[in-house]
């Protein structure tokens, strides 16, 4: 996946878990639990779905990895090389 | 039409599941209801099969109307004439025809009553103002708030005076401006609002709360869940409803419904989860017999009852059937919640969110992960020395998780 790719997934995934969420104005530092308010369950779902787009086990200690657009894009590029 | 909640008056029906024909079973999903707390999904009481449809698509129906006609196995359908088959009222039932289990309405009608006085005549809109723009004080004020051109208002107060009811329901300038009347929004938060003020002026709450070390439960969960894939990891919360439903099993004066008068303990433990709802809102589904449930059972339901909530698709024995509410804070809140209580029932446990605290441990002051249980609970119900056995109850089941 190029990063264009693993960035749209995020959107996308992150869409289907917060349909309220115009994907358009996230911005790339937008943190998922403190600027959109996802709950540990919508970030597990987030995960969860990442995980199956992408085959990278975010483990738990990585969480953190994903909670912006940028970070995650950085996190799963590095991981799927 | 069920009642799916404590205060639940009408429901739309905005779907049919079953036609005239079909075999249904207890517990089977025969039509979607819009209520004020989303989509609804109606679950048949009986065994049967649907003999006519009766009532229309998207219209409301007060609590108590005839929805569909069943006919129990070797039942002749009824004669034509029968009452029973009429078109239900399309709205605003008599207080009569409220279900029994609906201690508080006549209560509420009566309140009602007197409000009910006499209607002032109508004035009809178009009769001549006194004066251009005549308005009440308060309508002057928030027409200025809301940037209303009083000359765009029609007034329907006495001689076409502007009063403030009219500048309320003026199609507004502002995009900022409130949620319109009736968005699911306002209908939310006023079923919110119907459901806690009759709980605040109904159950005389008391509260105990208490500091605990949840530090093995977080440690427990990371080793666990670092073999996991994402799929099937556990949150901090499901071992929290587990603690809770397995605490209210021991504590039954916590668990149950107060109803017609007196605490009916319940059999099963259905903690009713308290879901935010994105947008604002939020809505507590009951985890049937969570006692019943495993720790991985416990964490799929409840992942379920999340997704479900945000998609609008709860079935009313969900909505109804909770016996005690966990209402959990989550990751990134505030230290401690004192809740109300949902009735018809009798408790709330409230959950803060996981703080690292100095904390004594063997005589040592070392940094742990706290978290304030705070149990709001019904004082005609139970004393404080009940809801202490279930903290000691809750606090020691999350000391030892993988008891859970």
């Amino acid at each position: 996946m190029t990063e264009a790719e693993i960035r749209a997934a995020y959107l996308e995934e992150l869409a289907s878990i917060a349909p309220d969420i115009d994907t358009d104005t996230v911005s790339d530092d937008d943190h998922i639990q403190d600027d959109l308010e996802l709950d540990s369950m919508d970030v597990l779902n987030l995960v969860t779905a990442l995980h199956k787009r992408t085959g990278v086990d975010i483990p738990e200690k990585d969480y953190p990895q994903i909670a912006t657009v940028a970070l995650a894009v950085a996190y799963l590029t590095d991981a799927m090389k | 039409m069920p009642s799916l909640g404590a205060d639940m008056e009408a429901a739309t029906l905005v779907e049919w599941l079953v036609q005239p024909g079909d075999t249904v079973a207890r517990g089977d999903v025969v039509a979607v209801v819009e209520t004020q707390k989303g989509a609804i999904e109606i679950e048949v009481f009986e065994n049967g099969t649907v003999h006519e449809l009766v009532a229309q698509l998207g219209t409301e129906l007060p609590v108590g109307a005839p929805l569909a006609v069943l006919l129990a196995e070797g039942e002749a359908p009824p004669a034509k004439a029968e009452p029973s088959v009429e078109p239900p009222p399309a709205k605003a039932a008599p207080a009569a025809e409220r279900p029994p289990a609906e201690p508080h309405a006549l209560e509420r009608e009566a309140v009602k009553a007197p409000a009910t006085a006499p209607a002032p005549p109508t004035v009809a809109p178009t009769s001549v103002p006194q004066s251009p723009n005549a308005a009440s004080p308060a309508a002057r004020v928030r027409a200025h708030e809301l940037g209303l051109d009083l000359s765009t208002i029609r007034g329907s107060g006495p001689g076409g005076v502007i009063v403030l009811g009219d500048v309320d329901g003026a199609p507004s300038k502002s995009p900022q401006a409130a949620a319109k009347p009736g968005s699911p929004i306002e209908e939310m938060r006023k079923a919110i609002a119907a459901a806690m003020t009759r709980s605040k002026q109904t159950i005389p709450h008391f509260y105990l709360s208490q500091t605990i070390d949840v530090q093995p439960a977080s440690d427990f969960l990371a080793k666990l869940n670092a073999g996991r894939p994402p799929a099937e990891r556990i949150l901090l919360g499901a071992l929290f409803v587990r603690a809770a439903a397995l605490a209210a099993a021991k504590v039954k004066t916590m668990n149950g419904h107060f109803t017609d008068g007196a605490f009916h303990a319940a059999k099963a433990v259905n903690p009713g989860v308290a879901v935010a709802l994105r947008g604002g809102g939020l809505v507590a589904p009951a985890l049937m017999d969570a006692v019943a449930l495993d720790l991985d059972q416990t964490m799929a339901g409840m992942r379920d009852l999340v997704s479900r909530a945000r998609a609008g698709r709860l079935k009313g024995s969900e909505m109804t059937q909770g016996t005690i509410t966990i209402s959990s804070l989550g990751d990134t809140s505030a230290d401690v919640m004192t809740g109300v209580i949902f009735p018809p029932q009798v408790a709330l446990v409230g959950l803060g969110s996981p703080q690292v605290r100095p904390w004594v441990l063997n005589d040592q002051v070392i940094p742990r992960s706290v978290v304030t249980l705070s149990i709001s609970a019904d004082h005609r119900v139970s004393d404080g020395r009940q809801v202490a056995r279930f903290i000691t109850e809750f606090e020691t089941l999350l000391n030892e998780p993988e008891s859970l």
